[in-house]
Order: C-alpha cells, then sequence, then structure tokens
C-alpha cells in the first residue's frame, strides 16, 4: 500500500486517491498545433526511478497533489498541491 | 499404532479433553493439542497421501514447515480442503479426513503412479500428451484425466456460510513473532512509550521457548515467559494478537495480517491490514529436511519436530528413534527425547565433536554415531534406517519407529524477501541470512541466523531498542548478537551413498533425481528449476526444500551456492482464506447500489428496477402480466399521446460557479455557453483530449455567473472529476468552482402533448405558455412552497420539461406528477420506453457514445465552434478521425414491415458473410407510432454514401438476417412541430 | 537433440539414459544477423518463426535474466481471440490458429487446453453489445455463442445465481475454442525449437545500450560484451520505454502493475476461462494442477516493481467470493505481478521505429501472451522482409499520430483504463 501524506488531510492510504499520470506533461494552449497535442496527449518518459505524478485525493479533499515516488520502490519522496498557490498557503 | 502420548509434562491441559474424528474415527486429544499432535498421540502415523505418486504420508513438522499432512476439515458448506494438522488447534468435535486418495487413504489406487515413476520423471508431461495427429483438442482429452488426478483437497460447492471481518490499523511497531525475540523487541519497545503490535501465527507465545527444556538466561523457559506475557498483557500500549498470521508485507510499512477466531466469534476470520512505523520480524526459522532414500516416510520427521511433540504436547511419536543431523540443533532433541524414556539413537554426519556433546548425550543415555548419515529408511511407514558412511559404505540397518532428521536451519526470509531484499548466504552457517533493506524493517533472532534463545532474547531486545530510537524514544543500548551459536559448524549436504527416492520437496513429490534432471536439461537456474520441476510451488512453497535444491544445483553446476541465484518468495506466507481477504466487503456491500430519491415510490408503483451504472432505475412498469415489451410500448404511447414521468435524478448535476464559468465550459464543451443567455439551457457535447465524444447533456445558465450542467448517469463521476482535474492541474488562473450537486436535486421528465398542462397545474409562479417559457428556456419556481428549477428540454421529441427539487421533496414530487399524469390519461415510463423514444428521435445514447466515436461520426459536426478552440479541437483533426469513410450513424428500418433486427447485428452488403461488413447497428427499438422496427446504427460513409440504400443487418449469433433501408435518424417529426408546439 | 513423445520418455526410462538440454548454452557471437532483445514468449517465438518461416537462422536472443522470467511466466495463461474491432479480430484469430498446433510445430506440450472462455453479462444491454462482439467473430470463422441465465447456470454451477448475488447473471458471450496453455512450456518449447534451428539463447545477458553506425542502430553493448547486428528487434514488454530510451525513442507507453493469484491445488470446480467485466476486470480458470488462477484491474500507478498492493488484492478477493461464493473458504496461495506495457490506445505495436535498425514489439498491455505466436511470427516478417505482415499493418507505431487508434476497451488515451 502506497501511503501518501496529503497535506490538506495528513497520510492515507493509496486507495482514498485517484492517479492522474505524469505531472511534468504541460499541456499546451488549446489552441496549440495538434502536433504539440500529441506530444502532450501521447507521448511518456515513462522513467523507472524517480517520478512526479499527479494524484487526486478523491476519496477526501478531493484536490490534486503532485507526488515524487520512485516506480521502483515504491518511495514516496514529496507531496504539494498542484496549485502552486495552495503550496503557498500551507507554508 | 506408535505415537503415544507421555505420562506427564507439555502444555496440555490433561483435565480438558477433547473428541474428533479422522476419517470417521472418533479420537481423543486435549486442550491445548494440535490436530497433528492428537493425531500423534491417538497413533496414526499414516495421514495423508503425496501429490503425484500418492505415496503415504505422515506428519513430519510441528508448524508451518509441515509438508505433508494436509487433511480437509469439516464438512458441507464448511469443508475447508488442504488444512495443515500441524497448525489446526483442537476443538471438541473437529472432523478431519484424508484426501487425495481413493478409495481409502490406507488403499489408494493412485499408488499406482509409483510403479510409473521413471516414466513420471521431471517435466514429463511437456514431452508426451501431444498426438494422435495435430489436432488442436488432443489435450483436452489427457487433461480430463489429469485434472481429476492433480488438485488436492475437494472444496466446497456451497457459498461460504462464514462471516469475515477487517480491521484497519496503526502502530509505531509491528512485531511478527511471538517467542524470545519477538516478546523481547516487544517488550522492549513498550517500555520506550512505543504503540506496539505484537503478532503471533501460534495460539500460545513463546514460539520455540514453549517446547525448550533448557534454562533461558538463567531461568526456567516456562517461567522466562510466563513473567513476560503477564507483563506485556498489562502494558496499555501493546496490543497481543495470538492465532494470526502475518503473511505479507506491503510497500510504505503495510502488513497483511489474518487472525483465525474461536468458533462462537462474530467471524471466522479477521484480516487485520497494519500500518506500522517500523517492522521486526522475529518470525523464527524452520529446520530443513535431510535428503535420503525414502525420507517422506510416514514416521520420518523433523527432530525439532520430534523434540516439538515430547516437550509441548507429551506425545512420542515412537519407542524407538533413530535422529539424524549434521549440525547440533538435534542434540536437544535426542537428549530430552532419552530423558523421557524413548530409546534414542543419534547419527551425525560430522567426524570431530566437541566433548562437551558427546558428555551430554552420554548422560542423556543417547546411542550416538559419528560419521554416519541416513542412506534410505525401510518400510512402508518406517520401521528401520540404513545408515552408512557418506559415501554410501558400512551400511548397516537399525530398527525404529520413528526417524528424526536435521540437515540445517533456514530463518524464516520469505517477508523479506516479499520485499524484494536478496538475502545473502554465509556458508559457515549454511543459511541465507537478511539482506540489507532500504525500509524500516529489522529481523531478529533465529530469522536473523541467531540460534541459541538467550541471544535470540538479546537480539530482539536490540531490534526494539534500536526501533524506539528511530521513533525518537530512550531505550537501552544492547547490542545485536552475530549469528550462529553452535558449538561445532555444521556439514551440509551429503548426497553421496543415497538409495531410492530421495525427496527434496515431499508435498509435490520432486525427487533428488528429478533436480538433477531438470539441472541437466537446462532448467539449472533456480527459478526455471521451480517451474519445470514444480518444486516449490506446493501449498509450502518450498519452505523446507527451496534451500535443499539450491544445494544440488549448485553441485550440478559445480559452483558456490551463492553463485546460484535464489527464486522470490511471493506473499501470502502462509495460504490465507480469500474469503478472509475479502473481509465484509462483498456481495451486496462491495459496490454501493445507489437508489434515487424517487425510489420507494417507484417500487411501490410496481417498478422493474434494473441496475444501470450503481443506479437502480425503473426499467418499466409492468401492468398485470405485461412482458417489458408490451409495457415499453404502452408507455411509449402515454408519452406520445397524453404526458408520461420519468424519474432522471439520476443525470448527474453540476453547479459550475464563479466569473469564469462561462469560460470553462466553452473551453470543455466542443460549442458555444459564455454566450448563452441566462434563463436558457444548451444541448452540449464534450471531447476528450483526443477528440473523442465523451459525454453530452444539457447546461442550463442559473446567473450571470452560474451554469446548472448535467451529464449523463453513467459519465456524472468522470465529468465532475474531469472538470475538477482541468481546474486544478491545467487552469488554476480559472475562478471557478464546481460542484457535484446529483444527490441534491430530485428531476423528473415530464414529456407528452399534456407536459404544459400538468405542469402549469402544479407550478403556477411559471408562466407556461409558448411564448413566455419557449423550447431551452429554463424557470425557478415552486410546487406547495417547493422551490423548483426546470427546464423545457425533450430527448423524445415531445412537448417535454425536466423538473428539479431538493432530493429530500423528490417523492412529494413524484407523488403530485403521478397525480396530475393520471388523471390526463396518461402516466409513468421506465428506461427502456426512454431508450426508445430516444431512438424515434435519433438522438445518441449509451450504445452510441462508445469512447471511438468522433463527432462527425454522431452526426453532432455542426456543433462544433469554430469560433473557439476546446478540449480535443486539436486532436480531432488528426488524419484518420477526419476520414470521409468513418462509420457514421444512420437510421435504419426493415425493408418488409413487420420484420424487426436486433442491437448487436452487423451491417454489410447483402450477400456479404465474413469480415467486419460496413457497420454495425447499436440501439433497436419497435416505434408504435411508425408501426415497425426502427434502429440506430454506424455505416461506412453515413448517410452521405447510403441514405434510401439496403443493407443486411446480419445476426449470425442469433440466428437472424434482415434487410434494412438506411434512413436519417431522425424518424419522428423531423422539423420539431412537437417539440416547439 | 531427441525428440519428445510418449516412446522416447519409454526409452529413456528403461535405459536411464540422460535427456540432453533443452537449448544450447552458447557464448555470444560477436555479429549476428539479427538481435532479439528479451527472451520472453515473444522474442523466442520470433526467433524461431525466423529460422523457420523466414530462413534466418544467424539469431542471438538475449535476455537479462533466465528466459521466462517477464511477463512470459506471470500472466493467467488465458488464450483467446474474441476481439472486435478490425486489426485486432484477424490478429488474434491468427494467433489461436497457431495455438491450435503449436505442440506438435514445437514438439513440445505447451498444454494449449481450448476448453472454452465465457464473458460474463449483467444487463440487457451487455447482451446486445456481446452480440456485435460475438457477431464480428462469427463472421471471422471463430466459434462464439450468447448463452442466456439457464445455460450458464448448466456450465459453470458455482456462481452466483442467488436473488441477491451483486452482480445478476443475465447471459454470457462464449468462446469456445479459447482457453488455457501452460506459460512457461510455451516459453521453454519456442526456445528448444529456436536452439535446434541454430538460434543462440544467450541468457544473464542484459542490454546496456545500442551501438550506432551513421544514425542507424549497428547492435547493442551488454554485460557480455558488445554484439552487432544488423537487425536489432526488443521484445521486452514491461520496460519497452526504457530500451526506447537508450535509442532516444520516447513511446506511448506507460509501465504498470498487474497483479495475478494462484489458490492450493483443488480437485476440479471450474471448467471454463470466466471474464468478468463490469465494475473492474476479473478472470478466473483452474490450472491442470488444480490451482484457481485469477486475477483483476492494474495496481493503477506507473511502477517497475513486480510486485502490488492490498488494495487490488482485497478488490479481487472481494470479486471472487462475490461471483463464485463458495471460494471463500478457499485459501489464496501466492500472489505477484508482473509489469505491463501499457498504450494509449490499449492495443499492441509491432512497428519499425524512427530509428534504422531498430524494430518495436511491445505495448501488450494485459493481452501478451494469448499473441505470443502471432506477434513472434509477424514480428519475424518485418524484421526478416522490412515490411510488415498485412496482419500487424494496424499495429505500427504511427498510429497514434494519425488517429488510427485500435482502443477495444474505448477508453481514450488512459493507458491505466485499458
Amino acid at each position: 500500500m502506497l501511503r501518501i501524506n496529503c497535506p490538506f488531510c495528513g497520510e492515507r492510504d493509496h486507495s482514498e486517491f485517484t492517479y492522474g499520470g505524469d505531472a511534468t506533461v504541460t499541456y499546451p494552449a488549446l489552441d496549440a498545433p495538434t502536433e504539440a497535442w500529441f506530444e502532450a496527449v501521447y507521448v511518456r518518459s515513462n522513467p523507472k526511478g524517480p517520478h512526479r505524478e499527479r494524484w487526486q485525493h478523491s476519496d477526501g479533499c478531493r484536490l490534486w497533489l503532485i507526488v515524487e515516488r520512485d516506480t521502483v520502490t515504491h518511495a514516496i519522496t514529496r507531496v504539494e498541491p498542484s496549485r502552486a498557490v495552495l503550496s503557498e498557503l500551507i507554508k | 499404532m506408535t505415537g503415544f502420548r507421555l505420562k506427564s509434562g507439555g502444555a496440555i491441559d490433561r483435565g480438558k479433553p477433547l473428541s474428533f474424528s479422522f476419517d470417521g474415527r472418533m479420537l481423543r486429544g486435549f486442550t491445548g493439542d494440535t490436530l497433528a499432535s492428537a493425531l500423534l498421540a491417538s497413533g496414526q502415523r499414516l495421514v495423508a497421501r503425496s501429490f503425484k505418486y500418492h505415496r503415504p504420508r505422515g506428519i513430519m513438522g510441528a508448524g508451518v514447515e509441515e509438508a505433508s499432512a494436509l487433511v480437509t476439515v469439516g464438512k458441507g458448506a464448511h469443508t475447508t480442503p488442504n488444512t495443515l494438522a500441524s497448525t489446526e488447534e483442537l476443538v471438541d468435535g473437529l472432523d478431519a479426513y484424508s484426501q487425495h486418495c481413493w478409495p481409502s487413504l490406507r488403499f489408494d489406487l493412485g499408488a499406482i503412479n509409483q510403479l510409473f515413476a521413471r516414466l513420471f520423471s521431471a517435466g514429463f508431461y511437456y514431452k508426451t500428451f501431444m498426438g494422435p495427429g495435430k489436432r488442436p483438442k488432443s489435450w483436452l482429452f489427457y487433461e480430463h484425466f489429469i485434472r481429476r488426478a492433480a488438485g488436492l483437497g475437494v472444496a466446497s460447492r456451497e457459498p461460504d456460510p462464514d462471516h469475515y471481518e477487517s480491521r484497519e490499523a496503526f502502530c509505531d511497531v509491528l512485531v511478527i513473532g511471538a517467542g524470545p525475540a519477538g516478546i523481547e523487541a516487544a517488550r522492549v519497545a513498550a517500555e520506550a512509550g512505543l504503540d506496539v503490535f505484537l503478532a503471533e501465527r501460534d495460539f500460545l507465545l513463546g514460539g520455540a521457548l514453549l517446547h525448550e527444556s533448557q534454562p533461558i538466561e538463567d531461568t526456567d523457559a516456562r517461567d522466562w515467559l510466563s513473567a513476560r506475557e503477564r507483563s506485556l498483557r498489562a502494558a496499555p500500549n501493546v496490543r497481543i494478537l495470538g492465532h494470526t498470521t502475518a503473511f505479507g508485507l506491503y510497500d510504505n510499512g503495510v502488513a497483511g495480517l489474518v487472525e483465525r477466531l474461536q468458533p462462537g466469534a462474530s467471524a471466522r476470520e479477521r484480516f487485520w491490514v497494519v500500518r506500522a512505523k517500523r517492522i521486526v520480524i522475529a518470525a523464527g526459522a524452520l529446520e530443513r529436511p535431510l535428503v535420503f532414500g525414502n525420507n517422506d516416510r510416514p514416521g520420518v520427521m523433523l527432530a525439532s519436530a520430534l523434540r516439538a511433540y515430547a516437550n509441548r504436547w507429551a506425545v512420542a511419536a515412537g519407542r524407538r528413534v533413530l535422529i539424524a543431523t549434521n549440525n547440533d540443533s538435534a542434540y536437544a532433541a535426542a537428549h530430552d527425547l532419552a530423558r523421557a524414556g524413548i530409546a534414542t539413537t543419534l547419527i551425525d554426519a560430522r567426524e570431530n565433536l566437541p566433548a562437551s556433546l558427546l558428555h551430554k548425550s552420554k548422560e542423556a543415555g543417547v546411542e550416538l554415531r559419528l560419521a554416519c548419515v541416513p542412506l534410505r529408511t525401510i518400510g512402508r511407514c518406517a520401521r528401520a534406517v540404513e545408515i552408512g558412511t557418506a559415501d554410501g559404505g558400512g551400511v548397516e540397518t537399525i530398527q525404529c519407529d520413528a526417524v528424526g532428521m536435521s540437515g540445517g536451519w533456514s530463518p524464516t526470509q520469505h517477508l523479506l524477501s516479499q520485499r524484494g531484499v536478496k538475502p545473502i548466504w554465509n556458508e559457515t552457517l549454511a543459511a541465507f541470512l537478511p539482506g540489507a533493506t532500504g525500509e524500516p524493517i529489522r529481523c531478529a533472532g533465529a530469522a536473523a541466523g541467531t540460534w541459541r534463545s538467550e541471544d535470540c532474547a538479546r537480539s530482539g531486545r536490540a531490534a526494539g531498542a534500536e526501533a524506539a530510537r528511530a521513533l525518537g524514544r530512550r531505550a537501552p543500548d544492547e547490542e545485536f548478537p552475530g549469528p550462529g551459536g553452535w558449538e561445532a559448524p555444521i556439514r551440509p549436504w551429503v548426497f553421496g551413498g543415497i538409495k531410492g527416492k530421495a525427496f527434496v520437496d515431499l508435498q509435490n513429490d520432486v525427487t533428488l533425481d528429478d533436480v538433477r534432471q531438470a539441472c541437466a536439461e537446462g532448467y539449472d537456474a533456480p527459478e526455471l528449476l521451480k517451474r519445470y520441476t514444480t518444486l516449490g510451488m506446493a501449498t509450502d512453497q518450498g519452505r523446507t526444500s527451496a534451500v535443499n535444491a539450491l544445494a544440488v544445483i549448485a553441485e550440478a553446476r559445480a559452483k558456490p551456492l551463492d553463485a546460484i541465484g535464489t527464486t522470490t518468495f511471493r506473499p501470502p506466507f502462509v495460504p490465507v482464506s480469500i474469503g478472509a481477504l475479502a473481509g465484509a466487503e462483498r456481495d451486496q456491500h462491495l459496490l454501493p447500489t445507489r437508489r434515487s430519491p424517487m425510489h420507494d415510490a417507484l417500487v411501490a408503483q410496481g417498478a422493474r428496477m434494473l441496475e444501470t451504472g450503481l443506479w437502480l432505475r425503473p426499467w418499466f412498469y409492468p401492468q398485470g402480466e405485461e412482458t417489458v415489451d408490451e409495457s415499453y410500448l404502452r408507455e411509449m404511447r402515454l408519452v406520445r399521446e397524453a404526458v408520461g414521468i420519468c424519474d432522471v435524478s439520476t443525470l448527474g448535476k453540476i453547479a459550475v460557479q464563479g466569473p469564469d464559468a462561462g469560460e470553462l465550459l466553452d473551453r470543455v464543451y466542443v460549442n458555444a455557453f459564455k454566450s448563452l443567455t441566462v434563463g436558457r439551457a444548451r444541448y452540449g457535447v464534450m471531447l476528450r483530449d483526443d477528440g473523442i465524444v465523451m459525454d453530452d447533456g444539457t447546461s442550463w445558465r442559473i446567473g450571470e455567473h452560474e451554469y446548472f450542467m448535467t451529464t449523463t448517469t453513467a459519465n456524472a463521476g468522470k465529468v465532475m472529476a474531469w472538470l475538477e482535474e482541468l481546474l486544478e492541474t491545467r487552469w488554476p488562473d480559472l475562478r471557478v468552482a464546481v460542484t457535484s450537486v446529483t444527490d441534491q436535486w430530485a428531476g423528473a421528465s415530464v414529456a407528452g402533448p399534456l407536459a404544459r398542462d400538468l405542469l402549469q397545474a402544479l407550478v403556477k409562479d411559471v408562466d407556461f405558455t409558448n411564448e413566455a417559457f419557449s423550447f431551452m428556456g429554463v424557470r425557478e419556481g415552486s410546487f406547495d412552497g417547493v422551490h423548483c428549477r426546470i427546464a423545457r428540454i425533450s430527448f423524445s421529441g415531445e412537448l417535454a420539461y425536466e423538473i428539479y427539487v431538493p432530493a429530500d421533496y423528490g417523492q412529494a414530487l413524484w407523488r403530485v406528477l403521478l397525480e396530475g399524469a393520471k388523471s390526463r390519461g396518461g402516466g409513468t415510463y421506465g428506461l427502456e420506453a426512454l431508450g426508445a423514444l430516444r431512438v424515434e428521435k435519433g438522438h445518441v445514447g449509451g450504445p452510441e457514445l462508445d469512447g471511438r466515436a468522433t463527432l462527425d461520426d454522431l452526426g453532432l459536426g455542426r456543433l462544433a465552434s469554430t469560433k473557439k478552440p476546446f478540449i480535443g479541437s486539436a486532436l480531432r483533426m488528426r488524419p484518420d478521425l477526419q476520414r470521409k469513410d468513418r462509420a457514421q450513424i444512420v437510421g435504419l428500418m426493415p425493408v418488409t414491415t413487420g420484420e424487426t433486427f436486433k442491437g448487436g447485428s452487423i451491417l454489410c452488403a447483402a450477400g456479404d458473410e465474413s469480415g467486419h461488413g460496413l457497420g454495425w447497428v447499436t440501439s433497436v427499438t419497435e416505434s408504435p407510432s411508425l408501426g415497425q422496427w426502427i434502429g440506430l446504427g454506424f455505416v461506412k460513409g453515413g448517410l452521405a454514401d447510403w441514405e434510401g440504400r439496403t443493407l443486411l443487418a446480419d445476426d449470425p449469433i442469433r440466428g437472424r438476417r434482415t434487410l434494412v433501408k438506411v434512413v436519417a435518424p431522425h424518424f419522428l417529426d423531423p422539423e420539431g412541430k412537437r417539440l416547439h408546439g | 537433440m531427441t525428440r519428445y513423445s510418449a516412446l522416447a520418455l519409454l526409452k529413456h526410462a528403461v535405459t536411464g539414459q540422460p535427456w540432453s538440454r533443452a537449448w544450447r548454452d552458447p557464448a555470444p557471437k560477436e555479429r549476428y544477423q539479427v538481435i532479439i532483445v528479451g527472451g520472453g514468449g515473444h522474442g523466442l517465438a520470433t526467433a524461431y518463426y525466423l529460422a523457420k518461416e523466414f530462413g534466418i537462422r544467424d539469431v542471438a536472443v538475449l535476455e537479462k535474466g533466465y528466459i521466462g522470467s517477464g511477463n512470459a511466466g506471470r500472466n493467467t495463461t488465458i488464450v483467446r481471440s474474441n476481439y472486435m474491432l478490425p486489426g485486432a479480430t484477424e490478429f488474434y484469430d491468427f494467433s489461436l490458429r497457431l495455438w491450435n498446433t503449436l505442440s506438435h510445430e514445437l514438439n513440445f506440450n505447451v498444454m494449449f487446453s481450448p476448453r472454452g472462455q465465457i464473458l460474463l453479462l449483467h444487463s440487457p444491454d451487455a447482451l446486445d453489445s456481446a452480440a456485435r462482439r460475438g457477431n464480428i467473430m462469427r463472421r471471422h470463422g471463430i466459434a462464439a455463442r450468447l448463452l442466456d441465465r439457464a445455460a450458464m447456470q448448466e456450465l459453470v454451477p458455482h456462481l452466483d445465481y442467488s436473488p441477491g448475488a451483486r452482480f445478476p447473471i443475465w447471459g454470457g458471450l462464449m468462446q469456445p475454442t479459447a482457453g488455457t496453455a501452460r506459460h512457461d512450456a510455451v516459453v521453454w518449447g519456442y526456445a528448444r525449437a529456436a536452439s535446434e534451428l541454430g538460434v543462440d539463447i544467450i541468457q544473464n545477458c542484459e542490454v546496456t545500450g545500442f551501438v550506432r553506425e551513421g544514425g542507424r542502430i549497428a547492435g547493442v553493448e551488454t554485460s557480455r560484451g558488445r554484439i552487432m547486428a544488423a537487425k536489432t528487434g526488443i521484445a521486452v514488454a514491461g520496460h519497452t520505454s526504457r530500451l526506447g530510451e537508450m535509442a532516444g525513442l520516447c513511446l506511448p507507453i506507460e509501465s504498470h502493475l498487474l497483479q495475478a493469484f494462484v489458490s492450493e491445488p483443488l480437485k476440479p470446480l471450474l471448467d471454463y476461462v470466466i471474464g468478468f467485466g463490469g465494475h473492474g476486470h476479473f478472470y478466473i480458470s483452474q490450472s491442470d494442477k488444480g490451482g484457481m488462477v485469477f486475477g483483476g484491474d492494474l495496481d493503477m500507478y506507473n511502477s517497475y516493481a513486480q510486485r502490488g498492493n492490498l488494495p487490488v488484492v482485497r478488490d479481487v478477493a472481494a470479486l471472487a467470493v462475490s461471483l463464485m461464493p463458495c471460494l471463500g473458504r478457499v485459501r489464496l496461495l501466492r500472489h505477484w505481478a508482473g509489469v505491463m506495457d501499457m498504450t494509449m490506445d490499449g492495443s499492441h505495436i509491432i512497428s519499425k521505429t524512427p530509428v534504422d535498425g531498430l524494430y518495436l514489439n511491445g505495448g501488450w498491455c494485459y493481452g501478451g501472451f494469448k499473441a505470443t505466436p502471432a506477434s513472434g511470427w509477424c514480428f519475424a516478417h518485418l524484421m526478416a522482409r522490412d515490411q510488415p505482415d498485412p496482419l500487424s499493418v494496424p499495429f505500427s507505431l504511427d498510429r497514434f499520430a494519425r488517429g488510427a487508434t485500435i482502443d477495444e476497451a474505448g477508453s481514450g488515451p488512459t493507458p491505466r483504463l485499458h
């Protein structure tokens, strides 16, 4: 079981969360060309090791988090809110 | 009849006799017995048959290391096959049965396999059973017999009548195993103020101390134990769970445990999920068998098991015992047996031993033979052993009725191995010791290769103190003792003079020859060998066989053992009931069942409910003996001719609020919503990032900064999560909040020519005239003082409204709507009619929104805004998504009126009977308005290529072929006169 | 090499003559015509068909551990061809045809057991959509039957048919020719047959990089030295992204965990392979040894760990007892996990790559085992002729950019949902 320390709710089982994939992906503007959208939607670096990823605390505060987790050991090294403004607030 | 109960001693309560049965024979045991100890005490040597050769088997172990004595416990729905006799606590009235034998345990026809043992060598089934001929089904013929020959016990066919519980728990330190190491680890951690969880598989605490005859730390082992148990039980910060096996260690310090509860408890077993900051594995070590001829015979046991039965259960396995060893540990067993009056011979593979061991043996009255190994056991149940020198010379036969063996010890590495930690081979101890782990997990005691009880206790204290310090507490300094503790080194693996079948894996009948043959064939990596020979794949998962097998591989490959590699142990450590893992969240508790606020009213009215998504929705409302088809046709007529009401509370509803609400909708819908005026609704379609249609629905502009979005029932959760994701991760600058209000509003669709009349009578503060309240208008009003929200929306093509009220008033709304509808010659309609009505109108629904269709495929291309980009607008332009020959939506009608066709049929040119055809049929209904069957489907090229032409709806799986005409998908009132009327 | 047969078994039993190695254990040569990276079922099958069907015998299969150590030995052994979408139907049909004669082809009993697979249907709508699938199968010559509730009760009597069942059974879609096979035997069978034809199978040989010559891949660096080849194919599903990265490719793949489960051996209890696709996945069959073999959903987060976590264990167990209530007292013996290449449309990739000399076979999601023979065949065709077999044309790497995805689940570009 992964234990994710939600900055708002505390440490919880990962079954309370919904995985949201690679957080290093940045989505282009809606009117960006097809190629830019293709890169964002389809291409993944899929690293073996440290991975920045999105999780939503769907059975908790429902906020989206950025989690740094190793894809081999599953050790979680960092959890922060997806919205930068919330990161500032909880500091 | 050889085993018997000693006159005194043992941790059994002779004042509390228990009766039980084995294969129908009534037997007696005592409270404190296991099934195995009671069977042994009753003289039952033969208890099981082996997997492949059906060789007679007895009890060989005294705990989880047992590899042979598997029985079926209980009967009827309570039948539990493959139960280890050695860990099953004896209870009064327990019924145990032998398994995997026919017609009886004593006379088992399957034993005929032994005659063909040379044919049945390792992997023989990969080399035959392939013919005759190249028929794909040849194997099915052989398999029929092989399946029946394989398998062990018979599972009950009846539903398991028992309950299972689960508990979620948290602690600072989880200590696994309550032997001397575990007890001391728990004590020290608890004294430092930590919250401690101590789990012990056995029904008594103490581990190896339960059969220890020697003092520990100058105290009698039992006194030492009971003093500590008392103080642990008194400590408020220690939770002790007996009967509890920690079966798996998972990520981030989470452990899975199963507690077996007593008969009459609230459940049969309880599944614990423990989240621990630190874990101490003090699960002890397992003794390895020696590999020699017929080392599987009933009466041949591990030396430690002989000792445990004698000391803990006061059971002697025989009257003349021979113990064979290659290490010091068996001496204690021999001494204890001899002191209990059993004639005991000890043979040791080693030659030079310290005087102390020799002296103690002499003192205890043990006959000791050095430089001697067992070659083979004689007798169906052991009655003698041939012994000799390591190279097979100097053969001599020694009469005995029980044999003990000790081939060294393996620290219990399974839980650590589950974490992916590779163990480290220690040549001196001939044992794998714990490897380094980056996690806060520590092995202590015999699990770390520490053999002596006192060292185990020290090791436990060190582990407890380490945990305390790591968690910021003060604790006494205690160093971990080094591994080992024997006076003389072990002499492992003497395979020289073995005669006959020597088993490496007892339960799966894998012999020394099998292992050697597999190596010769190239299956010489541990995992390959395991898979090829099945060694280590039985219910004991190779607990006693894995290391011996590695030694044989090492010998065959002429390499040191640590160059061979290991296999990985997988959870669970011991087999765990699937029921326990499922816990109570099964059946109706597995997933929620969602009921609309109108539910009770619908059911009271006789609705046949159907689960869609997780919702129970009214499928149809039968009158009398009506079938679903009769019912939905009648319901459709009510709507087309008078007025029908339908519960639509299950639609997803999302409040979209904030200054940028319109901007958000403009981005997620393909069409424009910012420009929608307050008091109006609009049908919208949203795409996924990849340009494929995700969902459709209406959004109502309630105010300048507020929209009321509806989604399909199926996609409600998905759309909500999608909007949240977009706002949180992509567009955090948008000033919008989205809130799911699905459960806050109850809703009904009111459809039919009399819908206006019905609603006007109810909601007096809204003007329902066509001029005041036109199609796609939105109004807020009230009925009986209850606030309601109404939009003039139609999916049926009739004059229709959706009316929403706060959920608590759903039933009230339903009652008045029903009354109003009935008084106007109308009534209720269910899902089936709802679906049929939208097909008549050509509206897409679930079967069309299959996650593969584009806007154009669905005939909705005209909705896409050209003035603004939206989610999916880039990728939907990919060339293959824009091809003109994609399958696009069409309407279908049988060429011959009165003929029917079905959803799921394949559309193709008449006469084309193979391949993917030109398209498929998604939704079909009988249309009372048109007097024939109609349907929607997708055809390559769509209406542009096919309108007015004929296709075959081919339905071979239901044996139907129907010629259908392709028409526009709007069957009824294409101009929308009813809608706007 | 001894030909395997009942007679050979008898001869060895009587004479005590030892069996020879199943496959040779050669040291790697400096150069081969073709290198296949990955000694799983797909890699070995590719090597076999290259040698057998396409006349290329100068082939090395490089495996970082022991052969079959990846997903080939971790799956739940189901073989079926009930695919609905163009491309997939034909590909898996071809694969099943190869399965039918595979034991003979390889002279190794892979225990292909076409005992029948049944997809459970839990609503009237599910019956219609299953009919479409069944019709497509029938129109491709693949046996398919729609079963009603009564037929289900007869064939699979131990499911929950009670009025209180959480998943009421409306019927089933049966493929009578689908079934299971012994996964390890497929690996060994291909290895033995390929080795016999001259293919070098090199175990404990990890690829650590590619050798480039003028922009094309000309060989590989390995833990056992540099090995050159005109063509290099990768068949390392689960780790495709890693090999891709070494070659400078970024792929539409995520690696995810799929767990699998086996119970203690039982006397025959379930005669068919059962699939459930309602709320979450579940599939179960009984192995010849007697274990109930089952599985469910992915663990739902990127991982290369080969070990799963408790939430899926609990979900799968709950589905097991909810669908088959007599399993409550049956004990789970072992559970493990494999690393799946999950693609953006749930379908595999057999394709040339933008890098000359490098060919890609991967993205098998959780459907790779049943595809083994066809995958090997098509990949061999691609590598030998530099042209895809018509059956693998739809599975090219460029389909994502073109919008020609093959999405059976209709889940879109979210790999874990397929």
